[in-house]
């Protein structure tokens, strides 16, 4: 039992992770309804600039150095790619983010380097046991992974106060209702779009910020996003809860299934696991967990 | 001045439905087909035959398959690693498990099996599309990656998971010097571009353009969206499959799973976006571009005495091609073979503006 809950609470706080991931896309696709495929692309790029500036700056400087380097990007692709595309298909935009996310994983390893980078900034690190009273010998869990956790609540808790409480918050949940009545109540949609995108930046600068910290800034860091898509496809691809809710699932669910099933199928099933999940759930529930709007039947 | 069809006169239906209608085109490929099959074989040294046109060719090949699927009947996919490697492997077993078989008849039970596996992986594109579309389809990706480095039985339990083709004949002719796979390839592609090229030009094809275009539309006219649609994962991943046996057997000899990565698919996507989305011509024009790239980004610097390290290079090939993309799907989302059909219309005008 003791071990089942760790490997549970592994696969969680492997699932928080994914879910800082998933949030991202979450917020792009809600507000302009562009798939963003490059949003783990931006992930390695901003946890790359970090990285680099933390070689010359002191934490909090290079933190905000990072930051305008994120709002830069939005407002980049915003006028070159976003503004040119307007009104075209979503699966033209999907592939416009393919090449994004291609040259900016480029761009960021020549100008910052594609070596391993230690990211350390004092996120504590140690294992330490919990629930000793419930289970003998209770329970090992990395300090660090709580420390994620509770760094993706606080994002979470964050982003809901920014849409429900601010005034830019409420233009973005009108933009992301109707593009159309937005526009004509005077809400300006490239400057959303550049606030979403830098949002979704920032996201991705603490998805950097955690993921670096746990496996080293690096390429694959990139790689992680197409993690994140199974899981917006449980969690529904509108959805900020949704995309914390399904990547739990699918951390749980994949560490579960590697340990317990795995061994049948000679292992390494977590690559392909999730994706299958996701399959599985579309053909019953093809909105996603907490999604609006139904897809269009085809 | 010379491109100009003035006096050639449609007198018959075949006339009318040939596939190239102009005169100067047909010169033009027949012109094409004798350097290829002609020239190249006496001319051209080893290196530029095995680097160049046998990757072209067989990326060729693939990206029309790609393109069946996406650019004719509107499906996207991420997963033409994925089928390619279905072809490979099949391709393997059939050749060592049933020797006496025609490497002929494996190429093509290879491509069915893809075409199979691509069916299934099909099935969602039923019930969903676009985006999550291409999830499912990087689904099966990411499952036959690993179902062939994992399951032993694909690789005949060789300890590394690394696979030899044997030895290749066919009619008694063993396929052994670059000039002989290299012609090989081109029979193939030849044959294959060919039928493509008719079949989209015929019902089936049309019955996928109405899905793509407008599936609703479609289904009223009286297409059926489960046929049309499966009927193009099908072909698409025949071709696909085709192509990796191809790619396996008589470009790379040995290989590994990694050889048809999710790399190998987006480079594909890639190849079709810039090529021409819907266009057979442009599948060829875009895996010349996208092989070109990095042999110019090798080539220009050293000769313009700043050599760059590999690791630049790579990087560098990641920006253009996102770049490109990019810009081709905001400027010219046809493509080159849309700019080439642009310039032969400027030139049936030429010297004059209208």
């Amino acid at each position: 039992m003791g071990f089942f809950i760790e490997v549970l609470f592994g696969g969680f706080l492997a699932g928080v992770l994914y879910a800082l991931v998933a949030l991202g896309f979450v917020l792009i696709f809600k507000a302009s309804g562009v798939f963003n495929f490059a949003q783990g692309a931006m992930v390695l790029f901003a946890a790359l600039s970090l990285v680099r500036l933390l070689e010359w700056l002191p934490l909090p400087l290079a933190l905000a150095a990072s930051v305008l380097i994120m709002i830069a990007f939005a407002f980049v692709v915003e006028r070159l790619v976003l503004r040119p595309l307007v009104n075209q298909e979503g699966i033209i935009l999907f592939m416009a983010t393919i090449g994004v996310s291609y040259f900016i994983d480029g761009f960021g390893q020549t100008i910052w380097g594609s070596d391993v980078y230690k990211l350390d900034i004092g996120l504590p690190n140690e294992p330490v046991f919990i629930l000793e009273s419930v289970f003998e010998g209770g329970v090992l869990v990395n300090a660090f992974d709580l420390v994620a956790a509770v760094i993706a609540g606080l994002l979470v808790a964050v982003l809901a106060i920014f849409f429900q409480k601010t005034r830019i918050g409420r233009a973005l949940r009108a933009v992301a209702d109707d593009h159309q009545a937005a526009q004509s109540v005077g809400i300006p949609l490239r400057d959303i779009w550049v606030i979403v995108w830098s949002t979704s930046g920032i996201v991705a600068l603490v998805a950097g910020i955690v993921w670096g910290s746990a496996l080293g800034v690096q390429f694959s860091i990139s790689l992680v996003a197409l993690k994140a898509l199974p899981v917006l496809i449980l969690g529904g691809f509108t959805s900020v809860p949704g995309a914390i809710v399904g990547g739990l699932i699918i951390g749980a669910g994949e560490k579960l299934a590697e340990v317990y099933i795995g061994p049948f199928f000679g292992g390494g099933i977590e690559n392909w696991f999730a994706y299958m999940l996701a399959l599985l759930f579309l053909l019953v529930r093809p909105q996603g967990l907490f999604g609006e709007r139904i897809i269009e039947r085809v | 001045m010379l491109y100009r069809e003035a006096g050639q006169f449609k007198t018959s239906y075949d006339d009318d439905q040939a596939v190239f209608p102009i005169r100067q085109d047909r010169w033009g490929m027949a012109f094409i087909l004798a350097v290829a099959y002609v020239a190249l074989p006496f001319f051209a040294t080893d290196y530029f035959i095995t680097s160049i046109m046998i990757p072209f060719l067989i990326y060729a090949l693939a990206a029309i398959g790609l393109n069946l699927l996406t650019g004719y009947c509107g499906q996207v996919s991420l997963g033409t690693g994925g089928f390619m490697a279905v072809g490979a492997y099949a391709a393997y077993n059939l050749a060592i498990r049933v020797p006496e078989l025609n490497l002929i008849v494996v190429f093509i039970l290879s491509g069915g099996a893809a075409a199979m596996v691509g069916v299934v992986f099909g099935i969602p594109s039923l019930r969903i599309k676009g985006f999550y579309l291409a999830v499912a389809t990087l689904a099966a990706q990411f499952f036959l990656d690993w179902a062939f480095s994992r399951i032993k039985w694909f690789t005949n339990y060789t300890p590394s998971g690394s696979v030899a083709a044997p030895p290749l004949d066919i009619f008694g002719f063993a396929i052994n010097t670059p000039d002989r796979r290299y012609f090989l390839i081109l029979v193939i592609v030849t044959v294959m571009a060919l039928a493509a090229k008719n079949l989209v030009r015929g019902r089936v094809g049309r019955s996928w353009m109405a899905i793509r275009d407008m599936d609703i539309a479609a289904e009223i006219i009286g297409i059926r969206p489960l046929r049309a649609k499966l009927s193009a994962f099908a072909v698409s991943s025949f071709f696909a499959g085709v192509a990796g046996a191809l790619w396996a057997f008589l470009h790379l000899g040995a290989w590994e799973p990694l050889a048809f990565d999710i790399n190998r698919s987006f480079l594909l996507l890639f190849m079709v976006i810039i090529g021409g989305l819907g266009s057979i011509l442009g599948c060829f024009l875009g895996a010349a571009f996208i092989l070109m790239v990095p042999l110019a980004l090798n080539q220009i610097p050293t000769a313009l005495g700043m050599p760059l390290s590999t690791a630049m290079i790579s990087h560098l090939e990641f920006m253009i091609f996102g770049a490109l993309i990019v810009f081709f799907l905001i400027v010219e989302p046809h493509g080159l073979a849309r700019l080439w059909a642009l310039g032969k219309e400027k030139l049936r005008l030429w010297p004059f503006p209208h």
